[in-house]
């Protein structure tokens, strides 16, 4: 079952800004092949109807275990791996109906970052002519002055420019995802999709690779798609999160507002799972039984009811698809439990259910307590 | 400290010898583990944390060896001292170890079942049968539901949570007194890591088992062991209980990967860096080797290589700062950033 497109354009950014991306109802479903002959006898439901804006300046991060399809939604985005059906639009442009020259074309401003920093650069390549190649791709520059221009970008991302003559195998972890950083940079793009680019490296490096981020973010105006699991560097990073669980997003909200007053029990149950560095600090743990269930196979209703800790959780939520509703101002999550919803307690009773909704917070089991209303958010996006 | 402890390192070297010159890896290290306790060792990829934990079991293959003058006392034996045959049955029988990658450290053409029991047939020598019911027996007790079913299944039917379950479960057969568990929750999702980490908490309290803690994440020592061991180029920088480590840090190591860890909660605008990398082990350099990270270091650092300084109550440092507290009024950015553009 999929959902109807509801929501308008520019509806799922702060404060309303002109997004600079916007991903309706994508879906992403890889076949299961049986047999000899190749049959198609189902599908993996890797991304499955996500909705999002990005506003220029902004990060998105999403965050979601394993196999939640947050990589390959980031994929999606940039046609690395084609979407099933649904639309992606980037400052108007219908991403999915270009051809391949436009498509080019778009990839100077729509880049991305990997996660590996080891199988993401060429090894028979010397990093100059790695962040050269799409200078000349793109026909940004030639001869000498591409070669002033990759010094540069080695510069910014704090390698040195004589490095560019070395090669992939010579740098450490963080200083190949630099490479891989200037790489990008070297088209200059308005966006930049990062699928875990910290997630190879060491804490103090990790550090290094975060702050570059932030910096060349705010030297430059660009907008990120920040795919990560680790809760804690998510905080750090994000405008706001878009949480991903079987391949739907369940919550979107401004980072704080997500942090202090989760609303999708999964989020709940997530941030109180990331383990604290305040030894002798004893907090409730939200331990939630069992494991993700296949994409091949998602539960019916709420894809998370099985494993739910909500209190009311009943016979509807296997019934019902619940709505990705905005249940706050900017803070958008999908429980029919969690009120408000415009899924009425008489319609849950029809499907089944027998408790009504109930606002549950465990708050012992998050890392602050709640602050009452989501805070707004101290967003401005560049001019 | 009247009791010997459990297991006790003296003077470890662990030396690799490559084409490219003598590894240092494992450079001198002492610590020990009590009976029941839960001891972390954290450090960044190189420092030696994994060296030091293949070479209590006697694992280190050649080009690596452990070099004479180490001690490695365990129940009172030293362990250098040896024979393999006798070093078969500290494996596993007292000492167990959990790996990082679950699906590596299980065959995938046996079933779960069969791989538990094979532990209890050859170090419990215990029949067919008998072993088979141990197997189901310890399944259960790590937690894994219809543990008769799961029994009969390959490794690559059970998700990654699972398999460290049953890696667990394989561990435990013979009750050993210490488990080492390297990186067990790196490769697992936070939630699932959670449950893990619950999982071997219990087990400590209900079996007494000791367990020696390798990670790089300092919230899952935080929240786990008592006290902490902090490795830097091969050698203990740090020894401190967990809530005096992550209180007062004293070399400037440990709270460069404080600084540079964000938080949940943290309200930091920026993460504190550590600038420069590991020097390589075959080149370890003279002195102090942070010093060119380091934000504190002065002339002594470059001239002399500084000893575990006893700073407090079971808290010891590798750091001149415990002599000449002064240098700390004094912070410079550290040479490797002096040094012009950054080397990550």
């Amino acid at each position: 079952m999929s959902r109807q497109t509801t929501i308008a354009a520019g509806a799922m950014t702060e404060g309303g800004a002109e997004p600079i991306l916007s991903v309706r109802d994508l879906t992403k479903h890889f076949p299961i092949k049986k047999g000899i002959f190749g049959r198609v006898g189902g599908a993996v439901r890797a991304v499955d109807g996500v909705s999002f804006d990005v506003a220029a300046g902004e990060t998105l991060a999403v965050v979601g275990e394993s196999g939640c399809g947050k990589s390959t939604t980031g994929r999606a985005i940039l046609r690395l791996i084609e979407p099933t059906s649904g639309s992606v639009r980037f400052n108007g442009q219908d991403v999915l109906a270009l051809g391949a020259g436009e498509l080019r074309a778009l990839r100077r401003q729509l880049q991305i970052v990997f996660q590996d920093p080891f199988s993401s650069l060429n090894p028979r390549m010397s990093i100059g002519a790695i962040v050269r190649e799409g200078l000349t791709i793109h026909g940004l520059a030639e001869g000498a002055a591409a070669d002033a221009r990759v010094k540069q970008l080695l510069e910014e991302v704090g390698l040195r420019p004589e490095y560019a003559s070395r090669y992939p195998h010579e740098f450490s972890g963080g200083q190949r995802q630099r490479v891989g950083i200037a790489r990008a940079l070297s088209v200059e793009p308005k966006f930049i999709v990062c699928d875990e680019p910290v997630s190879a490296l060491d804490v103090s490096v990790q550090a290094q690779v975060v702050n570059l981020l932030q910096d060349l973010q705010r030297d430059r105006g660009l907008s990120y798609l920040f795919i990560a699991h680790d809760l804690s560097i998510v905080e750090h990073i994000a405008d706001r999160v878009a949480v991903m669980y079987l391949g739907h997003i369940v919550e979107l909200a401004p980072v704080q507002a997500m942090y202090s007053r989760p609303i999708m029990p999964y989020t709940q149950a997530l941030l109180s799972a990331v383990p604290a560095p305040e030894p002798g600090v004893k907090r409730e743990r939200i331990l939630l039984a069992g494991d993700v269930p296949s994409p091949a196979n998602p539960p019916s209703g709420c894809v998370f009811h099985p494993r739910c800790q909500h209190p009311a959780r009943d016979a509807a939520c296997a019934a019902i698809v619940p709505p990705l509703e905005e249940k706050a101002p900017g803070h958008w999550a999908a429980c029919i439990k969690q009120p408000p919803s415009v899924v009425s307690w008489e319609a849950q009773r029809a499907a089944g259910g027998t408790n009504p909704p109930d606002f549950y917070l465990p708050v012992s089991a998050l890392h602050r307590s709640a602050d009452g209303a989501p805070r707004a958010h101290a967003f401005t996006p560049p001019r | 400290m009247t009791a010997p402890p459990l297991l006790e390192l003296d003077d470890l070297h662990t030396f690799f010898y490559t084409d490219t010159g003598v590894a240092r890896s494992v450079d001198g290290v002492s610590f020990s583990v009590g009976a029941g306790e839960t001891v972390g060792v954290v450090g960044e990829s190189g420092c030696g944390k994994s060296v030091t934990a293949l070479s209590i079991l006697r694992l280190v293959r050649a080009p690596g060896r452990i070099e004479p003058g180490s001690a490695i006392r365990f129940e009172g034996k030293d362990l250098m001292t040896l024979d393999e045959g006798e070093m078969q049955h500290i494996r596993g029988n007292r000492i167990a170890m959990v790996f990082q990658e679950p699906m590596t450290a299980l065959n995938p053409v046996f079933t779960v079942g069969e791989q538990i029991a094979e532990v209890a047939r050859i170090h419990g020598g215990m029949s067919r049968k008998e072993a088979r019911a141990k197997a189901v027996e310890m399944l259960t007790l790590v937690g894994i539901p219809a543990p008769e079913q799961r029994a009969g299944e390959y490794p690559h039917q059970l998700s990654g949570g699972m398999r460290q379950r049953v890696v667990i479960a394989m561990a435990l057969v013979m009750n050993p007194a210490l488990i080492i568990a390297d990186e067990p929750t790196t490769a697992l999702d936070v939630t699932i890591q959670a449950q893990i980490l619950e999982l071997m908490a219990d087990l400590t309290r209900r079996l007494g088992t000791s367990i020696l803690l390798i990670t790089h994440d300092l919230g899952v020592v935080a929240e786990n062991c008592s006290r902490v061991i902090v490795m830097y180029a091969g050698e203990v920088v740090e020894e401190a209980t967990a809530v005096e480590l992550f209180g007062r840090a004293h070399m400037p190591y440990t709270e460069g990967l404080l600084g540079a860890m964000p938080r949940v909660g943290g309200e930091s605008e920026r993460l504190a860096t550590i600038p420069g990398t590991v020097p390589p082990p075959t080149a370890w350099p003279a002195g102090c080797r942070f010093r060119d990270r380091c934000p504190y270091s002065w002339d002594r650092c470059e001239r002399e290589h500084p000893p575990l300084y006893q700073i407090g109550a079971g808290h010891t440092s590798r750091c001149h700062l415990a002599e000449e507290p002064e240098h700390r009024n004094h912070p410079h950015p550290p040479l490797a950033a002096q040094r012009g553009a950054s080397a990550a």
